[in-house]
């Protein structure tokens, strides 16, 4: 259960981006999390209502993308999908394969509310 | 971890970047900010840190992680008896609780530093780097990191290790590589401790085993040994002593390696020319 401690390291990370952009509120945070990545879900969208609790991203929708397990055969060359703990050739089901997505944790994207521009006195 | 090259953009979010830009504003008129960074950057940043810390004294460093009760200390201590003497090591110890298992080191002579975690189930890179300010590296050849025991958590966490060594004892059942797959995706090597109590399980199989573990396209070598009767250890010894040799050649030359698959490691496979350039290019054999 280390959802808590990924939560807080997504928090700083996410104040330092909306401090940067001068934003009045987090409003949608939005990332990208892999079968392989050792992040439940789960877990972490329970996590968040309290890490965020008196920051910026309070009220923030916290959007979790999940993207498929895909490997690629270093043998055949095919590009397949895959399980987790499968992580053959789909095609050909040699093991020397290398994994094109499957264990992203990212952060991807943060949507922010901004004070609309001053305007430029003359 | 790379945050600046690109090498965090893949076939699942290249779209983020491509069309409207890194900055666009959405249809209600906040401003979306794409980031692409790892949620766990600032970790990364420190085990980076962390293995510059190891690489400029030519220290190896070798992350041990197990569920509970596998062996690693067992491991540990026949480890340090079957080095030769002039090999120095040091050892750093996770645990919830106690300093239990670093005494069980310094009983034989060998400097250990306990970090206790309280209630987090894994070490990251910060509490290594605290534990480092009190363990003098000059002089040393190893350090082993022995990660709290749990199969799950310290998986994720770089902690600026070159090596994951993960035990897979065998009285705990030879579908383990199936049911913790990211687990035993981060093994560079993975020992079959225990292996003295094989003739009494009749229901462990150590072929089963590696197949589960060639289902997750690991080329990891998998070595059966037993701490207590000795057998085994011959090949783990060797296995340390060529990667002793592999990191002086890395330090030398001004290179560094990081373990097996970290989260965002295929990054370094897909775009292998971002790193090279970072004089960090991964050097693990055959991956």
């Amino acid at each position: 259960m280390h959802e808590l401690s990924v939560c807080e390291a997504l928090l700083r990370e996410v104040q330092r981006i909306a401090a940067e952009h001068e934003a009045r509120a987090v409003t949608t945070i939005i990332l990208h999390i892999g079968p392989l990545s050792g992040v439940e879900p789960e877990l972490l969208l329970q996590a968040f209502p309290i890490a965020s609790a008196g920051t910026l991203a309070a009220a923030a929708q916290l959007v979790l993308q999940p993207l498929p397990v895909r490997v690629r055969c270093r043998s055949c060359g095919a590009e397949t999908e895959a399980a987790a703990n499968r992580l053959v050739c789909g095609a050909c089901g040699d093991y020397h394969t290398e994994l094109l997505s499957g264990d992203e944790m990212l952060l991807a994207r943060v949507e922010l509310d901004c004070e609309a521009e001053a305007p430029t006195h003359v | 971890m790379c945050d600046t090259c690109g090498c965090n953009v893949t076939h699942g979010n290249r779209h983020l970047i491509e069309g409207e830009g890194a900055l666009a504003t959405t249809a209600d008129g906040h401003r979306a900010v794409t980031v692409l960074r790892s949620l766990l950057s600032e970790n990364d940043r420190q085990a980076e840190h962390n293995r510059a810390h190891f690489d400029r004294r030519g220290v190896l460093a070798i992350n041990l992680m197990s569920a509970p009760g596998s062996g690693k200390t067992a491991l540990l201590e026949a480890t340090l008896d079957a080095l030769p003497g002039e090999l120095r090591c040091a050892v750093v110890e996770g645990d919830l609780e106690t300093e239990n298992d670093a005494e069980r080191i310094r009983r034989r002579g060998t400097p250990a530093i306990q970090i206790t975690t309280g209630s987090a189930c894994h070490l990251d890179a910060h509490m290594v780097h605290q534990a480092l300010h009190d363990l003098s590296l000059d002089g040393l050849d190893i350090v082993f990191i022995e990660n709290v025991g749990n199969l799950v958590c310290p998986a994720s966490f770089d902690l600026g290790q070159h090596r994951n060594v993960t035990l897979l004892s065998v009285t705990e059942g030879d579908d383990k590589p199936a049911k913790y797959p990211v687990m035993f995706r981060a093994a560079d090597l993975v020992l079959l401790s225990k292996s003295d109590l094989l003739p009494v399980l009749d229901d462990f199989d150590p072929q089963r085993a590696e197949q589960a573990l060639r289902k997750l396209a690991s080329t990891a070598p998998l070595y059966p040994v037993s701490a207590r009767r000795g057998a085994g250890l011959d090949r783990w010894i060797a296995w340390l002593h060529a990667e002793l040799g592999a990191q002086r050649v890395r330090t030398a030359g001004g290179q560094t390696v990081r373990p097996a698959i970290q989260p965002d490691g295929l990054r370094f496979h897909t775009m292998p020319q971002s790193h090279e350039l970072r004089g960090a290019a991964p050097l693990g054999p055959g991956r």
